[in-house]
């Protein structure tokens, strides 16, 4: 008997005594972390879309310049949304940055954004602003591009459109689940027609497109010669350079398609104030500090994204943002969301 | 309270999928596609239930019944692979075998990380099962095959259904394997459902198909369990079994067990060498260290709580058995079955509207856990109460104990391994628990979990690497203590 306690004994003290220590760092975490945020007006609470490791040190420099704490929870855009739908009037969340301009549309059509001052909206180009409302405002661009491995593919594709050609049969990854591919599939239905659209979904499917869950995850299969193209945004292969050694060792090349091809789409990311902050400074001076000139700097050499108010130069190593073209339309025309899910589904891409 | 908070998820699941009304629920339902998702999902549940229960069994047969050498080692090494995060196994074999992506890869996946849930209680069973029927089996002129498959299996049969359920539930809920291996189940369109769409019925509507397949599933296990007694009064004699001799069939066993060993633990840790080697990226030893103080905070309360709920209801449902302990049961069944982002959005509708308070505090969270877990600690705590024979609280009672002090001094100290048993594994699932810990730890709280989610959705694999490898080893050390042999008197 005596042994038999003791090992159960052993089993239920273990944690215990690893949770002494950890009992201390979370008490002081807490401390840091906890109090109510609007009682001093010193502190907001950001609900953040974007990589927690590649924002950081730009809320680190503003808490710096303005005095004001964040309190960051990082989350999935689209997750945080659902989070911040379930939570309703009682969120304590004073700002939404979001990865895509849907996430923060589907909130403000849920009249759960406070409205923005005309002329902050107005310091970014007109194509990343709201059309209806000012309850939003983008902050950064993402093109699209076309991924490749050149090992596998003889003849690069131009267009989106050449995808469907039979010299790319089974080797195209793209991932129907992700909220910047089912922006661009908008984009395709707006700006080129519903049924071309669907067209090139069935054709893509007969193609034997490769579906993937995520833009890495595509971007490590073509980079690793699993598969010769992906359709991805322009910063996941940049942010790589780094991490594998530069652009000869990365074993991919870049395609920014041409003209109106809806291929070329560039989005935005996306800040706004939740309709209970409204009235708070402190909240709209974050947003003011994301699209100032240190703001903007640092998300066109740290993330790789295109600065949208004028005089801050575009990232290194790719096209510069003038010479992106994408379909023609207005971001706000790719609130749609619904009826490309109702078309993916339909082609038996998502349920 | 167990039951309003097993209830809490299954309320809000049928709350957010009626909202649209009915019409929206049935448009869901009727989809061809609902269809062959459902046959998906249980299609892989089966095939890796069945492979997890002959992979199970069978390693907890010869560690503990034959003269395999190392089977002292093997016992140990053999439970580890339950340490290994399903993204982290489902991301290493990707890596390193991209072809299986599809359902053959998930299968290899889920199976190389959940055959020790079989595997656990069997060799427990077997340790406690008395030799001596199978002696007699084998006096009366049965070879060893035939003992094995008469007297043995039987011997093992509650535990390796009990282990079989667990599988099966695991795999209903899982997300990390299927997505990376790009297999669509249920789980995986529910997810999507969420992360693409702002209508939360459809995601709703299929939560509620995943709990019906649950509670079926739950229904034919307790099938199996029905009319069995477990408890033991004495007489029968709890020692080690005449090892049977493996011979010829050594080295074919032997090999064996280190494929399932290098599969479950091999490709792993050799894609987490590799992703160091590769990139350039650094994670902060300290911020490691910190995020693996605050997974052994959030998984230890997590493990204490969960128990401390599980007691009355696995008391309840050992003891007097009755509709209240068995819908709690099947309840908190249905809330391991679910993805873990159904669960946190329902303790996030609660949690801001109960206790405001608290929400995005520990407590919110560790309840949140509870939730995702119960099962687990009911069906251990209710195994081990099942085993103390009642007619012993009744002796003591005639010896002149109060009813409570009979309980305290013999069920409960005699349940107490496999109690400790549930709260280790409680602890290592909590480990690896990302969806509700994103969304309701406390602001600034990291766990390993959470910072390895960061660091591949960043692409930074070799700052991933130290987080990943600290989930397993941390984990290995509660899993290590449950295949520890209970030494005899």
């Amino acid at each position: 008997m005596p042994t038999r306690r003791r090992r159960a004994a052993l089993a239920l003290l273990i944690p215990l005594a690893l949770l002494a220590p950890a009992c201390g760092d979370d008490s002081g975490s807490d401390e840091a972390g906890g109090g109510d945020p609007d009682a001093s007006g010193e502190s907001i609470v950001v609900y953040s879309g974007r990589d927690l490791e590649l924002v950081e040190p730009l809320f680190e420099d503003f808490t710096e310049a303005s005095g004001i704490e964040i309190e960051v929870r990082d989350g999935d855009s689209a997750e945080l949304a659902a989070q911040l739908l379930e939570e309703g009037d009682g969120t304590e969340a004073d700002v939404f940055f979001s990865q895509e301009v849907g996430a923060i549309g589907a909130l403000s059509k849920a009249g759960l954004m406070g409205s923005l001052p005309d002329e902050v909206v107005q310091r970014v180009d007109e194509r990343f602003q709201p059309k209806e409302s000012t309850d939003w405002v983008g902050i950064t661009g993402r093109s699209r591009v076309i991924v490749m491995n050149p090992d596998l593919v003889d003849e690069a594709p131009t267009s989106v459109l050449d995808l469907t050609d039979e010299q790319y049969r089974g080797q195209v990854a793209w991932v129907p689940g992700n909220a910047s591919f089912q922006a661009f599939i908008t984009a395709f239905r707006v700006s080129v027609g519903e049924e071309e659209a669907a067209q090139w979904l069935e054709d893509m499917k007969a193609n034997d497109a490769q579906i993937y869950e995520g833009n890495t995850e595509v971007l490590e299969a073509v980079n690793n010669g699993d598969i010769g193209l992906g359709l991805i945004n322009h910063y996941y292969w940049a942010r790589t350079l780094p991490e594998v050694g530069g652009p000869e060792e990365i074993g991919s090349d870049l395609i920014f398609p041409e003209g109106d091809d809806p291929g070329a789409l560039v989005n935005a990311t996306a800040a706004g104030v939740l309709a209970g902050a409204e009235d708070d400074p402190a909240a709209l001076e974050f947003i003011e500090y994301l699209l100032s000139e240190e703001g903007q700097t640092y998300f066109a050499t740290e993330t790789y994204e295109y600065p949208l108010i004028e005089g801050v130069d575009d990232p290194a190593d790719i096209p510069a943002l003038e010479e992106l073209e994408g379909p023609d339309l207005d971001l706000t025309d790719l609130d749609s969301l619904e009826e490309t899910q109702a078309l993916l589904t339909e082609a038996g891409l998502l349920s | 309270m167990a039951a309003t908070l097993v209830l809490l998820p299954l309320t809000h699941l049928v709350l957010r999928a009626t909202e649209g009304g009915w019409d929206a629920v049935e448009v869901t339902l009727w989809r061809p596609r609902t269809l062959d998702l459902v046959g998906r999902t249980i299609g892989l549940a089966l095939v890796v239930t069945v492979a997890c229960l002959v992979i199970g069994v069978t390693a907890a047969w010869l560690v503990v019944r034959t003269d395999l050498p190392g089977r002292r080692l093997w016992q140990v090494v053999l439970g580890l692979p339950l340490a290994v995060p399903s993204y982290v196994a489902a991301f290493a074999w990707l890596g390193w075998r991209p072809e299986l992506a599809g359902r053959t890869g998930a299968t290899v996946v889920l199976v190389s990380i959940s055959y020790p849930y079989v595997y656990l209680p069997v060799l427990a069973a077997l340790r406690r099962a008395d030799p001596t029927v199978e002696e007699v089996a084998r006096s009366l002129g049965r070879g060893p095959v035939a003992v094995f498959l008469t007297v043995t299996l039987r011997q093992v049969r509650v535990a390796a259904a009990g282990g079989s359920l667990l599988v099966g539930l695991y795999v209903l809920s899982d997300f990390g394997a299927v997505s990376i291996m790009r297999y669509e189940v249920l789980t995986t369109v529910i997810y999507r459902s969420y992360r693409a769409s702002f209508d939360r019925t459809p995601a709703a509507v299929l939560g509620c198909v995943l709990v019906v397949i649950t509670l079926l599933v739950v229904g034919a296990e307790s099938r199996v369990r029905r009319g069995e007694r477990q408890d033991r009064v004495g007489g029968g004699a709890e020692r080690p079994a005449a090892p049977v001799r493996l011979g010829r069939w050594t080295a074919p066993a032997l090999a064996g067990l280190v494929a399932v060993i290098a599969a479950a633990l091999g490709v792993p840790a050799q894609r987490i060498v590799y992703w160091v080697q590769r990139g350039t990226s650094q994670s902060d030893h300290a911020d490691v260290w910190d995020a693996a103080g605050s997974s052994l905070t959030a998984a230890s309360v997590g493990a204490l709580a969960t128990v401390l709920v599980a007691l009355p209801v696995g008391i309840l449902s050992a003891r007097y058995a009755g509709r209240l302990s068995r819908g709690v049961t099947a309840a908190a069944y249905a809330g391991h079955s679910l993805p873990g982002i159904v669960v946190a959005l329902s303790m996030v509708f609660f949690g801001i509207r109960v206790l405001p308070s608290l929400y995005q505090r520990l407590p919110v969270l560790i309840l949140a856990y509870v939730v995702l877990f119960l099962s687990l600690a009911i069906g251990a705590v209710h195994a081990s109460i099942a085993q103390v024979p009642p007619a012993l609280d009744d002796v003591a009672r005639t010896l002149g104990r109060t009813q409570l002090q009979a309980w305290r001094e013999i069920t409960l100290r005699l349940a107490t391994p496999g109690i400790g048993a549930g709260a280790a594994l409680v602890f290592l699932v909590v480990m690896k628990e990302l969806p509700a810990t994103l969304l309701l730890r406390p602001t600034g709280m990291e766990t390993l979990a959470v910072g390895m989610w960061r660091q591949t959705s960043s692409a930074q694999y070799a700052a991933a690497a130290p987080y990943a490898a600290a989930i397993v080893v941390l984990s290995s050390i509660p899993t290590a203590i449950l295949t520890l042999p209970g030494r005899r008197r």
